[in-house]
């Protein structure tokens, strides 16, 4: 049960990118979160709104994005995806293989409203 | 290169940077860690350890699979030989440090309050607590939870899990994020395997295997005094390797790490 220490830390390193950008507020926040980040999605969509109340991102869509478990196999080297709790390789079986995606708790992307006159990005 | 965060593009995550979208909004690409916060707070700790040259061992494990048991009867293995420290957290009471300052060694308790885990600002405040000078190997007795200290670092260079054989050996399949934590898997409260007949110490460690994880499995019973011996050779072989680590200005992350979130950062 972390995931309002998490929504804080969203919240915080969303509001680092709205100064960053000089922007108004956010829209739309991307967070890409695997099953072995230890965060449940879940939980993480409830806590947002906790953290975000009265912030400029309030009324932002939160949207996680559900990594998919995936290894690269050291000794026959397939890339594959697995279970969380099984994390062996699926063509060989072995299990010295590397996390390739499925633990990674990622801010990605997030949409900001700028000031009514935008100059066009390029 | 994205100049927001110095993230690498590669082609594995290309698609997820600036796309434009409608006038008077900006979409911006951030990839960075949520807990980077936390993360910066550990690399701090951690440079406190290597600058002193102290090991820093993260304990988690379940409550009451003999955590506190273990350092009991660590720290009086390993006294004479090496200056030890502890930082316990539990939600409350001081019980813990006291049994380990009954051992003659500087304790610093860590109330949580509800909190069910440590973070590196929480160990950050203890270590300003604490007298460091001329300590060899730091222990941090994470709050019994197999669950969320798995997804904090401390600042620690290596976790150790403990298992104890009254719990069920298929633990590591159901607290994965926990048990790939783990640098070493103690299987501890051997001595009652006689009376315990559904525990399997190999099915443990397969199940431990599934999760892809080479940490060394040792066997022991702490207050029975049975198989200690490999578990303070542990220490002395990971206490030498820090050192020689401090020697050669470098330092080591535990298992904690995201690997898949290497594939979308440079190392700091």
């Amino acid at each position: 049960m972390h995931e309002l220490s998490i929504a804080q830390a969203l919240v915080e390193q969303v509001e680092a990118v709205i100064r960053t950008h000089h922007a108004l507020r956010a829209s739309l926040i991307r967070v890409r979160v695997g099953p072995l980040a230890g965060v449940v999605p879940e939980l993480l969509a409830h806590a947002f709104p906790l953290a975000a109340a009265g912030s400029r991102m309030e009324h932002a869509e939160l949207a996680l994005v559900k990594a998919p478990v995936r290894v690269l196999c050291e000794r026959c080297g397939a890339e594959s995806e697995a279970a969380m709790n099984r994390l062996l390789c699926a063509e060989c079986g072995d299990w010295h293989t590397r996390i390739v995606s499925g633990d990674e708790l990622l801010l990605e992307s997030v949409e900001l409203e700028t000031a009514a006159s935008p100059s066009p990005a390029s | 290169m994205c100049d927001t965060c110095g993230c690498n593009l590669t082609p594995g995550n290309r698609h997820l940077a600036y796309k434009p979208v409608a006038r008077g909004a900006t979409a911006v690409s951030v990839l960075k860690g949520l807990l980077a916060k936390n993360d910066d707070q550990a690399g701090h700790n951690r440079a406190h350890f290597d600058r002193r040259g102290i090991l820093a061992l993260n304990l988690m494990s379940s409550p009451g699979s003999g955590k506190t048991a273990l350092l009991e009867a660590t720290l009086t293995a390993l006294k004479g030989e090496f200056t030890c420290a502890v930082i316990e957290g539990d939600l409350e009471t001081e019980n813990d440090a006291e049994r380990i300052r009954a051992k003659g060694v500087q304790a610093h308790q860590i109330v949580t309050g509800t909190a069910c885990h440590l973070d590196a600002h929480l160990v950050h405040d203890a270590l300003h607590e604490m007298k460091l000078d001329g300590v060899d190997i730091l222990f941090i007795e994470n709050v019994g939870n197999l669950v969320c200290p798995a997804s904090f670092d401390l600042g620690q260079h290596l976790n150790v899990t403990l298992l104890s054989v009254t719990e069920g050996d298929d633990k590591p399949a159901k607290y994965p994020v926990m048990f790939r934590a783990a640098d070493a898997l103690l299987l501890t409260k051997t001595d009652l395997l006689p009376v315990l007949d559904d525990f399997d110490l190999d099915r443990a460690e397969a199940h431990l295997r599934n999760l892809a994880n080479p940490a060394p499995v040792l066997h022991l019973s702490a207050r029975k005094d049975a198989g200690m011996g490999p578990w303070l050779d542990w220490i002395r072989v990971q206490l030498a390797q820090q050192l020689a680590r401090v020697a050669a200005g470098q330092s080591r992350r535990p298992a904690i790490q995201p690997d898949g979130a290497r594939y979308h950062h440079t190392e700091a």
